[in-house]
């Protein structure tokens, strides 16, 4: 608690204290109000002076001024203990909310720990400690072990590993070494690194990171517009009723006293606080705690979306697999050693930077040797063609091998499939596959059990992509696309989605932007240092844990139904009281439960989403 | 030139309505406040920059006369 609510609970304390003790003092008439007096303006003296301020500027509807009106109209009719303790617990009230948001805000806060508060920068041959935003692109930083690192940049010296905890939501050690990338918002655990900067503190990942969750805030969901049109409404429709209550049944049925007291308990019903700050409080506790776990969510629009999800769509490589290939099985010609196949290969593949060139020359465990290959053609798509210690050598895949005559044999299994000729014979054919993430397979399965049918797309050949389908428990495959196609697969399982359901993209966020926005909900994994991938996503994982989409899941979930349960709950007291008051049943000790018990009630339900993203 | 501003104000609506009076002030380019990060980011010329946060401050205490606002 600050010091404003310390003094606020102070007031209310001392307020209720007086209130309890008044029951028992025998005064009456004019004593007996200005006992009471005391109590009611230790407790709403500034009620009333907003109030008188807010009608001086214009402000006529707003929750000071009908808590003034109530308080005073209750004094009017003699209900001095009504009156006060009508502003006691509206005071409470706002102190609970107050005292919610504030612990809301903190955990927000705790995630805004990795603002880094300086930089060491070198100057001159001296180390200078400066603010982050001080410092330059191309200027060199000194990020000694325990220190965040406050800018992202390029390692020039020192070797350390590096703690992602506070962007990823898990503790695993980063190896980085002099030429490696490094990612503000990261802790140096070991060795001290120096550092050139290269982007400005405003661009790094902290700063986007921060900026983004902060102002989440800002894209609000449908449930949250619906609670803000609603207000703009309800409180002057209630004011008028409350008006109407005080002057119409009376002109016919007269007793004014009894029907001015039944307005005022209208008045007291008539603030929407509640509502207004229980909707956007439970989406904020969510996107809070899942930022936490390093997942972050643009707006609670997005939340929304996902909890409504019944398709996921993943792309393959990257987000189900490692995106590391790997050679898993080689098939050599009869008579042919698995190693000259291997060799061949490599040799042949040595000048590109293909993923399966490099798992090919990892298989082979060949040291590069530019002066035995010459004569390299690469074509795109189906391979290369060299001269290998000056023999003809093919190496690609089987339309490259149909192309040049070679009698080939098909291989088998799941992955891309490498043919090698040499001399127009046939060598062989090496199984090259990415590996599958260890928790693919159980985030499916916690997918499948929340009801989502989970699709997959690939450019694998189609009974590969069936195979890892199977192994991880896909519903639906789509093989043998081109990139392009993706966008259009995603449009067609859009067409088809049941009506008032959603469909998810999942992907690695940096080839895959288009598909992104088109679905209803764009995921990127494993953002972290790719800028790309946190602007085009709506939601964006930090690590690569298909876990983390569940879990995501989990929260939106949790969030929509806490959200649904506050205005429920909110709109059917409300109503109730309402109802009850225009007939009399109702007291203003039951409105001011509907007003302030009902907020309290529904922040504290929206203070459950902090923790949803808790495993 | 762009200021954020840390404040203090207890209630979501009164947030927006500072939000739209700061924004009608003459000079302010833009302003946007958080109520849940609690926050105003004010951007405005640089010339007369301070004098153009005072008179910020001014319309929002016209609105929340407590919010307590830290520049």
């Amino acid at each position: 608690m600050n010091r404003k609510q310390k003094r606020m609970l102070a007031r209310i304390l001392v307020s209720a204290a007086l209130l309890a003790a008044l029951h028992f003092v025998p005064a009456a008439g004019a004593a007996r109000l200005a006992l009471y007096l005391v109590p009611y303006l230790i407790i709403g003296y500034d009620v009333l002076r907003r109030a008188v301020l807010g009608v001086v500027h214009g402000e006529v509807f707003d929750e000071n001024f009908l808590m003034a009106v109530a308080t005073v109209g209750a004094l009017a009719l003699g209900e001095y203990g009504e009156s006060v303790e009508v502003m006691v617990f509206y005071q409470l009230g706002e102190l609970f909310q107050s005292y919610a948001v504030g612990k809301s805000r903190r955990s927000i806060a705790a995630l805004m720990d990795i603002r880094p508060d300086s930089a060491n920068l070198e100057k001159d041959g001296a180390v200078v400690t400066v603010a982050p935003e001080e410092v330059a692109v191309g200027q060199i930083i000194v990020v000694r072990p325990g220190e965040k690192v406050p800018l992202d940049g390029r390692v020039v010296e020192g070797v350390s590993a590096l703690n992602t905890s506070a962007l990823t939501g898990e503790s695993l050690p980063r190896d980085v070494e002099a030429g490696d990338e490094v990612v503000s918002g990261c802790v140096n655990t070991t060795g001290l690194l120096r550092v050139e900067v290269t982007k400005p503190f405003g661009q790094s990942t902290v700063s986007r990171i921060l900026d983004l969750v902060e102002n989440s805030s800002m894209k609000k969901a449908k449930a949250e517009n619906f609670i803000t049109r609603f207000a703009r409404w309800y409180t002057p429709a209630v004011c008028i009723g409350a008006l109407a209550l005080a002057v119409l049944p009376p002109l016919f049925l007269g007793g004014w006293v009894e029907w001015l007291r039944r307005a005022l308990t209208f008045l007291v019903i008539s603030c929407p606080c509640a509502l207004v700050i229980s909707v956007p409080l439970a989406f904020f506790g969510g996107i809070g705690g899942a930022s936490r776990a390093g997942i972050l969510v643009k707006g609670g629009n997005y939340l929304e979306a996902l909890a409504a999800t019944r398709t996921a769509v993943f792309d393959k490589t990257g987000t189900l697999t490692q995106g590391v290939f790997e050679v898993t099985r080689v098939f050599p010609a009869p008579g042919v050693e698995e190693r000259r196949v291997l060799e061949a290969a490599a040799l042949a593949e040595q000048f590109s930077s293909h993923p399966i060139a490099l798992s090919l020359r990892r298989a082979a465990g060949l040291e590069a040797a530019p002066d035995r290959v010459k004569d390299v053609t690469e074509s795109a798509g189906h391979g290369v063609t060299a001269l290998v210690d000056g023999v003809p050598t093919a190496v690609g895949s089987a339309r490259l091998m149909e192309q040049l005559g070679v009698a080939w044999q098909p291989v088998e299994g799941a992955g891309s499939a490498v043919y090698v000729a040499q001399n127009g014979a046939f060598l062989g054919g090496v199984l090259i596959s990415d590996r599958e993430k260890p928790t693919a397979k159980a985030a499916m399965e916690e997918l499948h059990r929340a009801g989502v049918r989970t699709v997959m797309l690939t450019g694998d050949g189609r009974a590969a992509a069936r195979q890892t389908a199977e192994r991880l428990g896909i519903d639906e495959v789509r093989s043998e696309l081109l990139p392009a196609d993706k966008v259009a697969c995603v449009e067609q399982l859009l067409a088809q989605k049941p009506r008032g359901t959603t469909l998810a993209f999942v992907g690695d966020g940096i080839n895959d932007a288009p598909v992104l926005s088109r679905a209803d909900v764009g995921i990127a994994m494993g953002a972290m240092g790719s800028d790309a991938a946190i602007e085009a996503a709506d939601i964006v994982l930090m690590d690569d844990d298909p876990a983390k989409l569940s879990l995501t899941m989990k929260v939106a979930r949790r969030c929509l139904a806490v959200v649904h349960q506050n205005i429920a709950f909110a709109l059917a007291v409300k109503f109730g009281c309402l109802a009850l008051g225009a007939v009399g049943l109702v007291g203003m000790q039951a409105a001011i439960f509907a007003d302030v018990g009902v907020m309290v009630l529904a922040v504290l339900n929206s203070m459950r989403t902090l923790g949803a993203a808790k495993r | 030139m762009k200021k954020t501003l840390c404040i203090e104000v207890d209630c979501a609506s009164c947030a927006a309505k500072m939000e739209q009076a700061v924004n009608r002030l003459p000079g302010v380019e833009s302003a946007t406040v958080s109520f849940m990060t609690q926050k105003m980011v004010v951007e405005g010329p640089d010339e007369g920059f301070d004098a153009l946060m005072q008179q910020v401050v001014k319309a929002c205490r016209k609105i929340e006369p407590d919010c307590e606002i830290h520049l």
